[in-house]
């Protein structure tokens, strides 16, 4: 099975989603556990390809494979997991969304598609979200995060806004919220009284992470 | 398409090789060599004391025999430096005698350590497809100065190399460390692994040295490249065009006496050009004027079909700063788009007069877009953005597309860290940024493996050139072979 676990690791690597999904399919009909998969198989993939592309030997297309196959693979485990009774144990849950006046979503999406490779459950609001519907979704859904991104000067303002949402519904004590876009800053997000600043999909995976530190499965990985 | 850069329409052309042909045959050439005057008495030039005319029918006939293209091989015989049609190819400026101290920034004394350092770099960089004996080497005695520095770069690299000698016996040195290097006189005649720079001194004088150097270098049929260097204004006509009229007669004159010592033998129509600074009376070698000067000369060569050289990617500046980093950027990117076959200079700061490490790793960067501005804008896909869209729609999700990642690599060149562009702004500057990739690059260095039998081979002209107590550079690295 060691063998398989590295084909599995390589098919991520490789951004290979039927490769991943026929080494999934493989390991339950020899009667794996999923959870064993997806933690020595499919996990490890990720988190090499989280430090090949720290060193510049990867680039965002390739991560965006990756991410695609790691999808495959548990499109397959997952319903074998939810048929065992069992549920796979999130890293932690996030809530994502652009500011309300902005409807650039690369960035947010990006950071979606990362944190869910990572073992992350993710909820994404789309474009154009108030602070009040990020505040009745993160109840909604009881997230650990709220990630507000803003591509613009004009709309980083939303992102006090939201911030603000929060503090009055009284969710500030269990919700993080984290900022990023091409105009945030770090001092923005210090300012606004943000927890945490991202500059990229990378170091915001890294963010949630370190946020959520005290909450961290086998499932997540470290970048 | 590939973008080329043409500084001389057809009816210039025309006139200045009229007029370079013209030259020859009415004020002729300063010849020092009797050898080379005989050669030329015996094919029809009109020899007067040291000064040969030559006759347009005879260069006519000359330029019939010259090699279109040829090519420099590495250690291991593989064809590595195309010279001929647009091939683009970079290596570092040669013979400098100072180095910016990598600590200090102060130029100094350059050592037989600098020039190891300095290959081990070139070595490892893939922008540089030649190495060149770009040091002389203060700690080597000086009348072996010009063997040794091409020892060196034998002992430390498997690449080409642009190199050239100070004095005809020395040069027979050279080319007996290239032939030991071969593995024989007859391995390095069919796959030469270096090219000597020749230079005729301007106006139109082929020194007692520089005609007998090419003479010996036709003969051995290693490839010779002819350095011709007018500066326009002083020792050669103020204007660029008139500048480029003796370059072309100097490279003609030249190219007669080397065909006419062996017919065939390859060489290249190369230049150090440059305009003389009335203000300072300098020779300021990032000045675009000199680069129009090369790309011109380069042309001149190229309406002939012979292979091409140029001096560029060098700076006038005395460290590595903004001036540095423009000069050789543009020029870089001109000789690229000249589709000059080697373009010698990258290093140089301060007039040619130095050489600096952290600048290489930076003109490498620029180098590098250059290679990638002529690789030009291609139609990689069957339909250009239409299929994309089909597949996306209005989302823009394009980075999530296949095409995306099986094209992304050969649409875009990726920088060293030596540029800023990382999502963190870098926090060194890029003296510290160069230095810093200086350490990564000699981290990943690795000596080639000479044979036992080639290595005795090149120490044993060594010894039989020069009485030496120790080898600097090699005695360093390599305390066996002291």
């Amino acid at each position: 099975m060691d063998g398989n676990f590295a084909a599995m690791r390589q098919s991520i690597i490789d951004g290979a989603p039927e490769n991943a999904s026929a080494l999934a399919s493989l390991a339950l009909a020899q009667g794996h556990h999923p959870l064993e998969v997806i933690d020595n198989g499919f996990v490890p993939g990720m988190a090499e390809v989280g430090q090949l592309f720290a060193k510049h030997q990867m680039f965002l297309p390739d991560m965006l494979a990756a991410a695609e196959a790691m999808k495959a693979a548990m499109a397959v485990l997952e319903p074998a997991l939810k048929r065992q009774g069992e549920e796979r144990p999130f890293a932690g849950t996030v809530i994502l969304g652009t500011t309300k006046g902005d409807i650039h979503e690369i960035g947010k999406t990006l950071v979606g598609t990362l944190l869910t490779a990572n073992g992350f459950k993710v909820y994404d609001l789309g474009v154009d979200v108030s602070g009040d519907q990020f505040a009745g979704k993160a109840r909604e859904w009881n997230a650990d995060i709220v990630g507000v991104s803003a591509l613009l000067t004009t709309t980083m303002r939303g992102q006090k806004g939201v911030v603000e949402a929060l503090e009055r519904a009284e969710l500030r004590p269990s919700v993080k919220i984290i900022v990023g876009g091409a105009p945030v800053t770090q001092r923005w997000a210090e300012e606004i009284g943000a927890d945490g600043y991202a500059k990229d999909a990378i170091s915001a995976v890294a963010l949630v992470k370190s946020l959520l530190e005290h909450k961290l499965t086998p499932a997540a990985v470290t970048l | 398409m590939r973008p080329k850069l043409e500084l001389l329409d057809r009816t210039l052309v025309n006139r200045i090789l009229g007029e370079a042909l013209e030259l020859l045959d009415t004020v002729g050439t300063k010849v020092g060599s009797a050898e080379a005057l005989d050669l030329l008495h015996s094919a029809g030039a009109r020899v007067e004391g040291d000064t040969a005319r030559l006759s347009t029918s005879l260069i006519r006939r000359i330029l019939d025999s010259v090699p279109h293209d040829f090519y420099l091989y590495g250690r291991s015989g593989e064809a590595a430096v195309h010279y001929g049609g647009d091939d683009v190819h970079f290596d570092p400026g040669s013979s400098c005698l100072n180095i910016l101290d990598s600590e200090s920034q102060q130029p100094r004394p350059a050592t037989a350590a600098d020039l190891v350092r300095m290959v081990q770099v070139t070595e490892v960089l893939p922008q540089f497809a030649a190495q060149a004996t770009a040091i002389v080497c203060s700690d080597v005695p000086s009348q072996i100065g010009d063997w040794y520095r091409l020892l060196l770069v034998l002992w430390y690299s498997n690449k080409p190399i642009v190199t050239g000698a100070f004095s005809a016996p020395t040069l027979q040195v050279m080319i007996d460390l290239l032939a030991a290097d071969a593995g024989g006189v007859d391995e390095l005649r069919q796959r030469p692994r270096a090219a000597f720079d020749v230079c005729p001194s301007p106006p139109l004088n082929w020194s007692e040295f520089a005609a007998q150097n090419i003479v010996q270098l036709a003969r051995a049929n290693v490839p010779a490249e002819i350095v011709s260097m007018p500066l326009a204004g002083a020792t050669a006509p103020v204007t660029l065009a008139g500048a480029i009229v003796q370059h072309a007669a100097e490279c003609l004159a030249g190219i007669t006496i080397h065909q006419l010592a062996n017919p065939g033998a390859p060489i290249v129509w190369g230049g150090a050009p440059a305009i003389f600074d009335m203000s300072t009376g300098n020779t300021p070698m990032g000045a675009i004027e000199t680069a129009m000067l090369n790309l011109g000369c380069a042309q001149i060569g190229k309406s002939l079909g012979l292979p091409t050289h140029g001096y560029l990617v060098a700076s006038d500046g005395r460290q590595i700063d903004a001036q540095a980093g423009m000069e050789s950027g543009d020029s870089a990117l001109l000789g690229a788009l000249a589709g000059i076959n080697m373009v010698s200079g990258a290093g140089m700061l301060d007039f040619l007069a130095c050489q600096s490490i952290e600048k290489l790793v930076i003109d490498a960067e620029a180098i590098a877009s250059a290679q990638r501005l002529i690789c030009g804008i291609e139609a990689r896909t069957p339909s250009l953005a239409v299929d994309s869209f089909a597949q996306t729609g209005l989302h823009g999700d394009f980075l999530k597309l296949k095409e995306t990642r099986a094209l992304f690599r050969k649409e875009q060149h990726f920088p060293s860290a030596v540029i800023d562009r990382r999502a963190e702004p870098a926090t060194a500057d890029i003296l510290t940024r160069a230095r810093e990739r200086v350490a990564d690059l000699l981290g990943t260095y690795q000596k080639p493996a000479i044979s036992q039998a080639r290595a005795e081979a090149i120490l044993q002209v060594v010894s039989r050139a020069a009485k030496l107590d120790y080898l600097p550079g090699i005695e360093l690295l390599s305390p066996s072979h002291a």
